[in-house]
């Protein structure tokens, strides 16, 4: 199979998911979109490591794993402890850093 | 004894440091004080004289050299005193009249609570103008100049409860700063050019380079010639004379009549080698000094204050004397000769009103005086012989300095000399008439006596001793100060290793002179007795010519100033806010307000959605990413 069919879906799976970052207002979905996008990057890492025969690729795309898996974490924490104080999870009410 | 020239000065400045310091303790014995320290300080200025005496002609002058004031690489001011000869006279002067009017002032200001005070500036105003005749450098004569020029603007607001004299004070300490300029200005001149203040050098030098740097000379000669108009209250810069009156009258016969207004004339006579050296800034000083003697003589006719009257009086007969220190060599030891017996007649004239004024409540409208003669029968007889003196009666103190510079006036030589020579004449008449005019409303004719603002009758009596004394003393100065100076031409000899003295070959004799000067006393005395003596004097001023009307304001000096200066200064300040608020403000505020208004319109992206910062990094991203291929295409 053409590898370059796995970096046409990377592409398709990074602009799903930076379109549902910007365009949704759920914390939560805002938060796995970005998930999705992450995973597109590892996606493409894969297919270079592939295609150039080495193993950097595949090295980096563990490497954002155990980030995203820490940054989900932290992430989910903050979501969770703004829904208390405010109950809502829409990433709009949360802006008090604005003048 | 060069010791003793340091004492000289140190002796008033200790009494003003006393006096003013102590506070009340000295309230009691602060008049004694003050006069004590003066008199030690003539006592001390005897001793230098009688010693000077003892010494060769040429080999008088003691320098006593005290201490470097500025110790710096190219820039050595010293503190070091000079007494030669006319500094000497001054000395003598300056201490002697100023202890008499020390003696005086504590019958005069016997009811005043502030008493002490008062001796402590005149304490202080002595010390001050010691350490300008007295000084070897013109640093340390400025420094001395300056503290005259406060001395006088205490002692004139000293009842600076009358907003009269409060403004009076303030106008005399501006008008002279336009005159300390000039002294400033011509101090950095002879800085720059002879790279030295002390007149051991500057004069000598000023001397030599007179063809090779003309024009610095003569622009120093001006600056010392605007000076002097400050100080000796001289056309142009004359106009703060006449309302300095509003200081008591002891300040008025010392400061504005006897020592501090005649400094000009010593600065023009101490500098007389820059003079001699710069004809132009002679020519305007000879101007300057015979526009004064009549300015100041057409003032003093039309004045009904006698102390303004008086006031007029000094300024024409400084005039006198810087005529005669703007003629050269054949007139400095003449200015000094008429400095010295003005010294003694006027402060005796000035002494004699305010005895006039302590026995009529301090009034000084001369149309309330009238028949004094007989209640004051000292004042009259000192204040008259004061009289006679000035109008240069023969015999007296006036005859012989004035005649000496009306024939010095015209030994000038052609045309210059006839219209100087005229004009010191006319002078001379106008002063008889200005004088008697004074001396008849004030001691003869009838009564115009009216009771003061609270309703208390006048009841003139004679003034107690320690006026009179000093008054009498003074008398004696006036009488024959001048005959003792023209005997045998001691005074010229006395002068002449300092000044420099030629005799003028003047196209006129002595005789001639004389008797000018004679006719034209005769005829300004006689037309006073028409106006005032045969005549009754009218209680209320008539409204006279306009002449009358103009030399009552002072010749209008008041108003040309405040056209001319005043006016042009406001409109000149108005116009500075008006570029100050419209430009440099527009500048600032324009600036602030673009940059205002700029990161207002940049707050607007700070909107505070997550969104909209996710968008712009991701533009931001893409724009990047862009570049990037862009730059590896290329």
């Amino acid at each position: 199979m053409n590898p370059a069919n796995y970096l046409y879906l990377a592409a398709l799976l990074f602009t799903i998911g930076a379109a549902g970052v910007l365009i949704r207002r759920n914390a939560i979905v805002v938060f796995m979109c970005v998930e999705l996008m992450l995973n597109a990057c590892n996606l493409a890492f894969v297919t270079f490591s592939r295609l150039h025969g080495n193993l950097d690729g595949q090295v980096i795309a563990f490497f954002t794993m155990v980030v995203a898996a820490a940054e989900v974490v932290v992430g989910l924490a903050i979501i969770v402890s703004i829904y208390r104080t405010r109950h809502s999870a829409s990433v709009d009410d949360a802006n008090l850093m604005k003048l | 004894m060069e010791t003793l020239i340091g004492l000289l000065v140190a002796a008033p400045l200790l009494g003003a440091g006393v006096l003013l310091t102590g506070g009340r303790r000295f309230d009691r014995t602060g008049h004694l004080l003050g006069t004590l320290f003066a008199l030690l300080s003539f006592v001390f200025g005897m001793v230098l004289f009688v010693n000077m005496l003892g010494k060769n002609a040429d080999d008088r002058a003691l320098h006593s050299h005290l201490f470097t004031w500025v110790p710096v690489e190219g820039f050595q001011a010293q503190v070091g005193f000079q007494l030669d000869q006319l500094s000497m006279t001054f000395v003598l002067l300056i201490t002697g009249v100023g202890t008499l009017i020390h003696i005086y002032s504590i019958g005069y200001m016997e009811h005043d609570e502030r008493r002490r005070r008062f001796f402590g500036y005149l304490n202080l105003f002595l010390a001050a103008m010691l350490l300008l005749v007295l000084a070897d450098n013109y640093l340390l004569l400025y420094a001395g100049w300056e503290g005259v020029g406060l001395a006088s603007y205490l002692l004139i607001g000293f009842w600076q409860h009358k907003p009269s004299a409060a403004t009076a004070a303030k106008k005399a300490f501006l008008v002279n700063r336009v005159g300390d300029m000039g002294l400033s200005i011509g101090i950095m001149l002879m800085f720059t050019t002879f790279g030295s203040f002390a007149f051991s050098n500057v004069l000598p030098r000023a001397a030599q380079a007179a063809g090779t740097q003309h024009a610095t000379i003569t622009g120093i000669g001006f600056m010392l010639l605007l000076a002097a108009c400050g100080k000796s209250a001289q056309v142009p810069l004359q106009s703060w004379l006449g309302d300095a009156m509003e200081g008591p009258t002891p300040v008025s016969a010392l400061i504005h009549a006897a020592t501090m207004v005649t400094a000009g004339v010593y600065l023009i006579v101490r500098s007389g080698a820059i003079f001699n050296a710069a004809p132009d800034a002679q020519t305007a000083v000879v101007t300057v000094g015979a526009v004064t003697l009549l300015f100041g003589a057409i003032v003093g006719c039309a004045k009904d204050d006698i102390k303004k009257a008086l006031a007029g009086s000094t300024m024409s007969q400084i005039g006198y004397m810087i005529m005669a220190a703007g003629l050269g060599p054949i007139g400095y030891v003449f200015a000094i000769m008429h400095l010295v017996t003005h010294g003694f007649f006027k402060a005796g004239l000035f002494l004699g009103a305010g005895s006039v004024m302590h026995g009529m409540n301090d009034e000084v409208d001369m149309r309330r005086y009238g028949g004094l003669r007989k209640f004051m029968p000292i004042t009259f007889v000192t204040f008259g012989l004061g009289y006679l003196a000035i109008i240069g009666f023969p015999g007296l103190s006036g005859f012989f300095s004035k005649d000496k510079i009306i024939e010095a006036a015209y030994a000038k030589g052609g045309t210059e000399g006839w219209i100087l020579g005229s004009a010191a004449l006319l002078g001379a008449a106008i002063t008889a008439f200005y004088m008697t005019r004074v001396m008849l409303m004030t001691f003869f004719g009838e009564k115009r006596w009216v009771p003061d603002a609270e309703g208390h009758e006048p009841h003139p009596h004679e003034s107690p001793k320690s006026m009179t004394v000093p008054m009498i003393i003074l008398a004696f100065g006036s009488v024959f100060a001048g005959g003792l100076f023209s005997i045998n031409s001691s005074f010229v000899k006395w002068l002449e290793p300092v000044t420099g003295h030629s005799e003028g070959n003047s196209p006129v004799s002595t005789g001639t002179v004389t008797a000018a000067t004679m006719v034209c006393l005769v005829i300004g005395v006689g037309i006073a007795w028409l106006m005032y003596g045969r005549r009754s004097v009218p209680a209320v001023a008539p409204r006279g010519s306009l002449v009358t009307r103009a030399a009552r304001r002072d010749l209008l000096q008041d108003d040309f100033n405040h056209v001319v200066l005043v006016r042009g200064g406001e409109h000149l300040t108005r116009s500075l806010v008006y570029l100050d608020h419209s430009l440099v403000d527009g500048v600032v505020n324009g600036s602030a307000a673009s940059v205002g208004g700029l990161s207002g319109r940049l707050r607007r992206l700070q909107n505070g959605y997550v969104r909209s910062y996710a968008v712009s990094m991701l533009g931001g991203t893409a724009v990047v990413v862009a570049a990037t291929l862009l730059m590896r295409a290329v």
